[in-house]
């Protein structure tokens, strides 16, 4: 809930800060020259919500003419939208999975580019109640569970995991995205869920992290390209350049996120 | 004739409105795999939501029926002061965002929740995640629509059998049983049906507090909504079994049962 208030706040302000002309921070990789204006759609997997509306906000500060909207949701859920005809410029997905249903349908701008990796970890209440250790714990049937439907990106990975580790998992949900079963962890209504180490660092002090070290074996890459039908292809560009730079990769990794 | 013609100024927009909400329907069947039918509509897991969904539907409608037909007795018939507020509170859910009902159910009946904590510490048994949850994500959205229904048949009733009957000795128990509510049975009966409907398209509250997993909790509505994020064409197949069940449910109900009732 706090996180959705962030983001909320993080737009409204960015639009306001959009709507006086004044930037927010303004740093020198991200000044793209200062003269990209209108506005730039950015379709992006919930897992990259407080990187992306970070660099959005900084790309904002160095071209003041410029508007950065995002629509982020389950990486599915995006490409599903893209085919359907949505507009975008860039679009950054989860997985390689669903990045090719864009490049399938020929929307992609020439060759996606992996800018970042997350691995999956396991993500408790505060004080881990269930004493939960690893990802053995995922077949005891006591525990309340929760895993990712197989059907989006981390339920998928996840059940590369499982499969690699040799355990059954009993989980009580699959959820419909990795931000669902974070949000059953910090109600603390379930004792595990199976999320992205990225989701654990943005959840704050009401949920922990148990490493899993069966998941290196299935990191998952993010691609991301421009759109060929993008309404700002020179914006697009510019968010993409950001996203690859050192500054963006900085961000990425404080966030939990590790280089490709 | 004089009752039948359509005033001219109404028949463009009643026009547009029917194409605004039939042409989406049509578009289903437009664009439905006909020739994958057999395949999407047997592969594993469909049949299992479809049931789920049917069983918690109606148990939800039976639940909604027990406990909100004495709650609509009151609204209409009771002198209790506070009876409007008590009117808005019950029909909040109708307009509630259902994830906002889902977040608000595990406040109560969660694990953690008020209620529910005291559930777990006391008898070990905890609602979310089960079958039960399913039931009672449904009911809270849908049982509104019976109250409403039920209210307004109450007030549309002619309270002078109640009267007769009270003055023919008939205690007040044996008056809402033998005479009001064979006056209102017919908008129980509409009542019962949107009721029902309202709970089998239910999406919100039940993967918020119910979770999706197959068999348990994922109704029809939680796999149309993953099926779209793998394969659009069964998200299609499962639209289409969806919306005939509902169709055919309320065409059929409301041919036996509710003729005149669910027009009043």
């Amino acid at each position: 809930m706090r996180k959705v208030a962030a983001v909320l706040a993080a737009v409204v302000l960015g639009a306001t800060a959009c709507g006086g002309g004044e930037g927010a921070a303004a740093s020198s990789a991200s000044d793209g020259g200062g003269g990209l204006t209108g506005t730039l759609t950015v379709f992006a997997a919930a897992s990259l919500t407080d990187v992306f509306t970070d660099l959005g906000q900084r790309l904002e500060g160095g071209n003041p003419d410029l508007t950065v909207q995002f629509n982020l949701a389950g990486s599915s859920a995006l490409a599903t939208q893209l085919t359907q005809g949505a507009p975008a410029d860039v679009f950054a997905s989860a997985n390689g999975a669903q990045m090719d249903v864009v490049t399938g349908a020929g929307l992609a701008d020439g060759d996606p580019t992996v800018f970042t990796a997350n691995v999956l970890q396991i993500a408790v209440p505060a004080g881990n109640p269930a004493g939960v250790t690893g990802l053995a714990d995922f077949g005891r049937e006591e525990l309340t569970l929760a895993v990712c439907a197989p059907e989006v990106p981390c339920g998928a990975a996840a059940e590369d995991v499982f499969a690699a580790a040799g355990v059954t998992p009993r989980p009580d949900t699959q959820e419909e995205d990795v931000r669902a079963a974070l949000t059953k962890v910090e109600l603390a209504e379930v004792d595990a869920a199976l999320v992205y180490a990225t989701d654990v660092v943005a959840a704050g002090d009401a949920v922990e992290g148990v490493p899993v070290p069966e998941a290196e074996d299935v990191v998952n890459d993010y691609p991301l390209c421009t759109l060929a039908a993008a309404p700002n292809p020179e914006a697009a560009r510019a968010f993409v350049d950001l996203v690859l730079s050192e500054e963006g990769q900085q961000a990425l990794e404080a966030a939990g996120f590790r280089a490709p | 004739m004089r009752r039948s013609r359509t005033p001219a100024p109404l028949l463009v927009p009643a026009a547009l409105a029917v194409a605004f909400l039939v042409l989406p329907l049509a578009g289903l069947l437009v664009r439905t795999p006909w020739s994958q039918l057999g395949t999407l509509l047997t592969a594993p897991g469909v049949g299992q939501a479809l049931r789920l969904s049917l069983v918690s539907a109606t148990l939800a409608t039976a639940v909604s029926v027990v406990l909100g037909v004495p709650l609509a007795w009151v609204l209409a018939r009771s002198q209790a002061r506070g009876r409007a507020v008590l009117r808005a509170l019950v029909t909040v859910p109708l307009v509630l965002p259902p994830v906002v009902g889902g977040v608000a159910l595990f406040l109560v009946l969660g694990r953690q929740g008020i209620v529910g904590s005291w559930l777990a510490d006391t008898t070990g048994i905890t609602i979310p995640f089960t079958t039960a949850a399913v039931v009672i994500a449904e009911t809270f959205v849908a049982m509104p629509f019976l109250v409403i229904s039920v209210e307004g048949a109450l007030r549309a009733a002619d309270a002078r059998f109640e009267d007769a009957a009270a003055t023919l000795g008939a205690d007040r128990w044996t008056t809402f049983r033998r005479v009001t509510l064979p006056l209102v049975a017919p908008g129980v009966a509409a009542g019962a049906v949107l009721c029902w409907a309202r709970a089998l398209g239910e999406f919100g509250a039940t993967i918020t507090f119910a979770g999706n997993f197959p068999g348990t909790t994922q109704t029809m509505p939680l796999a149309v909504y993953l099926a779209l994020q793998r394969d659009p064409q069964a998200a299609i197949v499962l639209s289409l079994v969806l919306l005939l069940v509902s169709v055919a449910t309320l065409l059929l109900l409301r041919d036996r049962w509710l003729g005149r009732g669910a027009a009043a």
